[in-house]
């Protein structure tokens, strides 16, 4: 298949692995900080290729896995109201709350429906102007400038019961987080997508204020092999820098659409993020003029007590201190059919990654 | 006729009369079912029987490459097939949802009809129910199935005769019938060419039965994909599989939509492909005997069984890297981004 297949090529790959073995100096650990990087990982069996002494570590970059029980829980409140549909991509349903979960509720009877886009949402409510439907905006920025369209297109609608529940975030701050908290990375495997609205800009502060290398990636095994080696030599050299490697898709200067969109919809507000709390301006509230379709605002709810799992360490994990298989849980009371953690729901998380892929 | 499904159509009486004569036997007519006892009474030689049942429930019922009866037929016989058996007799019992038109009923019914009589099997007895509208999604419908079993073939079910260095034979590309599914229910608007693979199996596997080949096993690859027949082939014994991800032949258009939507083409459903376990001496014979049948003309060797790594499915990716093949947990959602 074409634009697939030249990135899945058998000869560049050993091409690149070969060279990879040349430059390496040492123990080097890099981050990964997206899901869809996480997940590519594991499935072309990436780690077997590698040498030993290059340790990949997956971060904070499943949106399901960095999002907050309290989050689930409102979702779940809301599904439980009789004039509520709820509308959100499929991953989410899975994922525990404190008490419940939205499949659990939607096996008691909630409406709660998959989508695969925030226009699906919207053609939900429009279909039942009887019922409030909210969609759950979860993701980084590759997920928010579609909600906010999304809400740009309601208003423009005059859709008086579509809502949106934002727990949208934004990526740097996590990422300039884990060094602040000493976790120890050579080089950060920088997010594709995120990069493809955002540039290359937001991340000038991790080679220029940390001295960390920093290469944007694809999603394909030579686009991740390749950004490997670029990021040896960065290291080697040191001389620390944002990089493309993904240069098919990611502009310097993002994309200005997009973004200008987001900016118009969203503004930054403290965040809550599985593993490291609140981050200061990195999650994304709607602006005041759209705050009639903030869930939050416009549907109070009864939310119950956010309860915390014991023993559970995706936290430590989100932030690469510690591997799926440190956590006591891991693949005996925690695995993919009764997931304790959000690491192990998610296709993207690191937990549900290794326990699939490389038990 | 009516032109929807009453409830009286399952109540026994003269409406129920009129349907089961106006449309089942007309399109499923031979001489055991137009006896119309409370029993079929068979002909089976003496030996070993296969039986098998299985129920359909689909949305949409009709789809690009079959409709529920196809697939109803198919599901069963190929059960059949794949146990080594031939299949002879199915039965098959509606429960329909008051109100589906006539037209609809009698299109599914005669698509039935039309596969059984490709199949070469009889539809010897059956049921109707109809419930009230909202109570079933249109119309179920369970098939059982009873199939001859050579005592040649007994060991094919169980996989007992497995040993390491055997080879793993795939009839075709995988997940055509998941992603037919997917688009037909409009799913993100999808507009593709991608048509089920829904077929019935059972004369590709006479065809490699006959040549003397030693098969000693053989699983249809249905929900769960090709991923989950193989691990189920791994948890039985002391071996490992192992498969190779670049032999496993997948349509573009198939792969196109999976990569689109994040799914692994490994875990989607199939209706018409099948796994069998061979004599590494008999390959060559069964790929070319599966070449030779519409069936089986894309049919490559896609793995073998390994004396390491028992217990476990192993799958050397494109690139050459390998992972474990891992059952899935739950239905296979689609990514976020």
């Amino acid at each position: 298949m074409k634009y697939i297949d030249e990135y899945r090529n058998k000869a560049l790959v050993k091409n690149l692995v070969k060279k990879i073995e040349d430059v390496v100096r040492g123990e080097v650990s890099l981050m990964e900080v997206c899901g869809g990087h996480t997940w590519a990982i594991q499935k072309f069996g990436i780690p077997s290729l590698l040498p030993e002494n290059i340790r990949l570590l997956s971060g904070p970059g499943c949106p399901v896995c960095v999002t907050s029980k309290r989050f689930i829980d409102q979702a779940v409140a809301y599904s439980r109201l009789d004039d509520v549909i709820i509308a959100t991509f499929g991953d989410l349903v899975r994922v525990p709350g404190s008490s419940s979960s939205l499949d659990l509720e939607k096996s008691k009877g909630a409406d709660v429906r998959m989508v695969y886009s925030v226009i699906e949402a919207l053609d939900i409510a429009k279909k039942h102007p009887d019922k409030k439907v909210i969609f759950l905006g979860i993701g980084f920025e590759t997920t928010a400038p579609g909600t906010a369209a999304g809400i740009k297109n309601a208003a423009a609608q005059e859709a008086d019961n579509f809502f949106v529940l934002s727990s949208h975030k934004v990526m740097p701050p996590a990422m300039g987080a884990l060094i602040d908290e000493g976790v120890k990375i050579d080089g950060y495997i920088a997010p594709g997508h995120v990069s493809t609205i955002t540039g290359s800009g937001i991340y000038a502060d991790i080679p220029e204020k940390y001295g960390v290398a920093c290469v944007i990636s694809g999603f394909e095994p030579v686009d991740i092999l390749q950004s490997v080696y670029m990021l040896l030599q960065q290291i080697n050299k040191q001389a620390y820098t944002v990089e493309i490697q993904y240069r098919r898709t990611v502009k310097p200067e993002g994309n200005q659409l997009a973004l200008q969109i987001m900016d118009e919809v969203f503004e930054p507000v403290d965040d809550w993020w599985r593993g490291f709390g609140i981050l200061p301006a990195s999650g994304l509230g709607i602006r005041d003029r759209y705050s009639r379709f903030d869930a939050n605002r416009m549907i109070p709810v009864e939310v119950e007590e956010t309860a915390d799992e014991k023993g559970c360490i995706c936290g430590e994990i989100l932030k690469g201190v510690k591997k799926p298989h440190d956590c006591k849980l891991f693949g005996k009371v925690c695995n993919t059919t009764n997931p304790v953690g959000a690491c192990m729901v998610s296709h993207e998380g690191a937990c549900n990654a290794y326990f699939r892929f490389n038990a | 006729m009516e032109k929807n499904i009453l409830l009286g159509h399952g109540s026994g009486g003269r409406l129920m009369h009129t349907l089961i004569s106006d449309l089942f036997i007309k399109h499923f007519d031979n001489a055991v079912l137009t006896q119309q006892g409370d029993s079929a009474i068979l002909d089976l030689p003496p030996g070993k029987t296969a039986f098998t049942t299985d129920s359909y429930v689909i949305d949409p019922v009709f789809f690009p490459g079959g409709d529920i009866g196809k697939l109803a037929v198919c599901g069963t016989v190929n059960d059949l097939a794949v146990a080594g058996a031939m299949p002879r007799y199915i039965t098959a019992a509606f429960i329909i949802e008051e109100g589906l038109p006539m037209q609809d009923l009698e299109r599914i019914v005669s698509s039935m009809a039309k596969e059984a009589a490709k199949a070469n099997v009889m539809i010897v007895t059956g049921d109707t129910k109809v419930v009230n509208k909202g109570q079933c999604d249109k119309l179920f419908i369970n098939t059982a199935g009873i199939g001859e079993l050579d005592p040649s073939h007994t060991h094919i079910a169980s996989g007992e005769t497995m040993e390491a260095g055997d080879k793993i034979i795939l009839n075709g590309p995988i997940a055509q019938h998941g992603m037919a599914i997917m688009a037909a229910r409009n799913f993100g608007n999808f507009n593709t060419s991608i048509q089920s693979d829904c077929n019935c199996l059972n004369h590709l596997v006479r065809d490699v039965l006959n040549t003397g080949a030693r098969i000693k096993f053989m699983r249809d690859a249905t929900r769960g994909g090709l991923a989950t027949v193989m691990c189920e082939m791994a948890s039985h014994r002391e071996l490992g599989v192992l498969v190779n991800e670049e032999d496993v032949p997948v349509d573009d258009n198939v792969r196109g939509m999976c990569e689109l939507l994040g799914f692994d083409p490994f875990y989607v459903a199939n209706e018409g492909k099948l796994v069998m376990v061979v004599h590494p001496e008999d390959t060559d014979k069964v790929i070319r005997t599966m070449k030779n049948h519409p069936l089986g003309k894309q049919a490559a060797v896609i793995g073998e069984l390994t004396p390491d790594h028992p217990g476990q499915a192993t799958l050397q990716t494109a690139i050459g890297g390998k992972r474990i093949i891992d059952m899935l947990a739950g239905e296979q959602l689609p990514r976020i981004c």
